[in-house]
């Protein structure tokens, strides 16, 4: 941080001597700021969840989403500036809209991760535009089952030149953190915001290998998703939160394919367990028991 | 089609000189958006009951007199609330069928609105038709029409049946029941007998729709010659779509037909 006030840090886009854009090092502490938000892939499906802060008790409980779906499959969760969150995810939906009309089918998660990382990317080459102060986290379920091509008239071929090849799969839950500087980079499980080092601890403590029996289920990660957020929220306690939660799982699974909020039911489950288990066993690492 | 002057019975050339061709500059063309379509679906028949609508559509799209797909599927599901039946050109069926996914898409950012028990605005038919509407007419006044004739049916925003029609002119209406094609001639005479007004659908059960619109699909079949013995039947009501895409035409009668001889005077 050496170059600090010595003008490197005035525009965005202007490399300081050491190589280095400190404009989007300024947008990552922005971002580093917010309520935390943290994504787990698990062994079926992927979960977001957010540490809502709330300023106000005028505030009405359960308004205000700040989880947004992108196409039908896919959760985008952001930490940081709202408004430049609310950006990202319009513009995610624009992207998923020209996959569609252009591929009649909807956006593999890999893709829309990278053009989102394109798109922050280009926020940080000229000085007429600030970068966006946000870490973005994109979730998503693709469908490893055989979907038609949208608009699809009639069936085709069932086998031979044409046809399809039997039991092939391809897809399943994918999640991607995109930073202010457009790097993006896919994860297991991931956390961003004020309290993200004492999530990503708890994260990784769970078994996320997806080749590995004991990986956890979607269930599981619903449960530990609103555990880590509130211990996350320990840093921070003097001030009221909501837990926001959404999920995707595989077509066979709850959501059916689709990025959905958690149902009020098994999220108030995983709130009382999450509770109990900090209110429990504080000194130990807060795993919790069924 | 022949855009040329000379083909529309003009003067003579002799008589009045040449044809002066300035105004289309060289070789350009008017611009001729669909002037026909191409590959082709049939009928579609819908009927309101008390509780829902049923609608059906054959599975054959016509290559002129060719039957050459059969696997067409023309009733589309929209939501738990909307199936979109099309009739006409599958082409244009096609496309929008994918305006229709795109709006689906859009309007469903925040929840799928497929269960029960989801209280966030999910469109009924009753918007799904006002959309297409607008989108079929605006194409027609672009003279560049989607060559469709549709019904939407399904349920209103307060679960009442809805049923509607709307065509490649923009033209719309509804009734307690709908047919597009050889149906408007063959199956709505059916269908009135049994729902003549609105408030007949009032006592109208499920199994008796069903039954009316399964008898307008054979009748269709045996009259109507680009229809085809297997179609696809929906019923819409509170519990949801009830899609079933490969029906088989069931209880034809055709036994009457080795008594038939000849045209009038053959015995044998």
């Amino acid at each position: 941080m050496t170059s600090i006030g010595t003008g490197y840090d005035l525009q965005n886009s202007v490399f300081s001597p050491d190589g280095r854009n400190f404009q989007v090092e300024y947008a990552a502490k922005a971002a580093e700021n917010g309520g935390t938000a943290i994504g787990i892939r698990c062994k079926n499906g992927v979960v977001l969840a957010l540490e809502k802060l709330v300023t106000s008790k005028l505030a009405k409980k359960g308004a205000n989403k700040q989880i947004s779906t992108v196409d039908r499959n896919i959760g985008a969760v952001s930490s940081g500036l709202l408004p430049d969150g609310r950006h990202l995810a319009s513009r995610a939906r624009d992207e998923a809209a020209s996959w569609r009309s252009t591929y009649k089918a909807p956006i593999p998660v890999a893709s829309l991760a990278d053009r989102m990382g394109t798109y922050v990317q280009a926020h940080t080459r000229f000085n007429s535009v600030r970068p966006f102060g946000v870490t973005l986290l994109v979730g998503g379920w693709d469908a490893e089952t055989d979907i038609d091509v949208d608009g699809a008239v009639g069936a085709g071929p069932s086998v031979g030149a044409g046809g399809r090849a039997k039991g092939a799969k391809h897809g399943g839950p994918y999640l991607y953190m995109i930073e202010p500087s457009g790097n993006c980079t896919g994860w297991l499980a991931t956390a961003t915001g004020k309290g993200r080092q004492a999530a990503k601890a708890e994260l990784e403590k769970l078994q996320l290998d997806a080749n590995e029996d004991d990986c956890i289920t979607l269930e599981e990660g619903v449960k530990e998703a609103a555990r880590i957020i509130h211990v996350a929220h320990e840093d921070n306690k003097d001030k009221e939160f909501e837990l926001e939660m959404t999920w995707v799982s595989a077509v066979s699974g709850p959501t059916k394919g689709r990025h959905e909020p958690v149902p009020k039911t098994i999220l108030d489950e995983a709130e009382r367990l999450a509770k109990k288990a900090l209110d429990g066993d504080d000194d130990e690492d807060g795993k919790m028991d069924e | 089609m022949n855009h040329f002057p000379e083909a529309w019975g003009r003067p003579r050339n002799d008589v009045y000189g040449a044809y002066n061709w300035a105004h289309l500059h060289g070789q350009q063309q008017p611009q001729t958006h669909t002037q026909t379509p191409i590959v082709t679906g049939t009928s579609v028949v819908a009927i309101k009951y008390k509780d829902g609508t049923v609608i059906a559509a054959d599975n054959l799209a016509s290559y002129g007199a060719l039957a050459r797909f059969t696997n067409v599927h023309r009733l589309k599901r929209f939501n738990r609330k909307t199936v979109v039946g099309f009739g006409g050109d599958v082409s244009d069926m096609q496309h929008i069928d994918r305006l229709l996914q795109e709006l689906n898409v859009e309007e469903n950012y925040y929840g799928n609105g497929e269960s029960q028990d989801d209280d966030r605005a999910l469109m009924s038919a009753k918007n799904v038709h006002k959309y297409l509407s607008k989108v079929m007419y605006k194409r027609r006044s672009d003279f560049n029409p989607l060559w469709n004739a549709i019904l939407v049916a399904g349920l209103d925003e307060q679960d009442k049946p809805f049923l509607a029609y709307v065509d490649l002119l923009g033209t719309t209406f509804s009734g307690p029941s709908l047919a597009t094609g050889f149906g408007a001639h063959l199956a709505q005479p059916i269908l009135r007998h049994l729902v003549p007004d609105e408030q007949s659908t009032m006592s109208l059960s499920k199994e008796q729709a069903v039954e009316a619109v399964k008898e307008c699909m054979k009748v269709l079949f045996y009259r109507d010659a680009r229809s085809m013995n297997e179609y696809s039947i929906a019923v819409i009501d509170k519990q949801g779509v009830e899609l079933k895409n490969k029906v088989p035409l069931e209880n034809q009668s055709w036994d009457f037909a080795d008594r038939i001889r000849g045209y009038g005077t053959q015995t044998v």
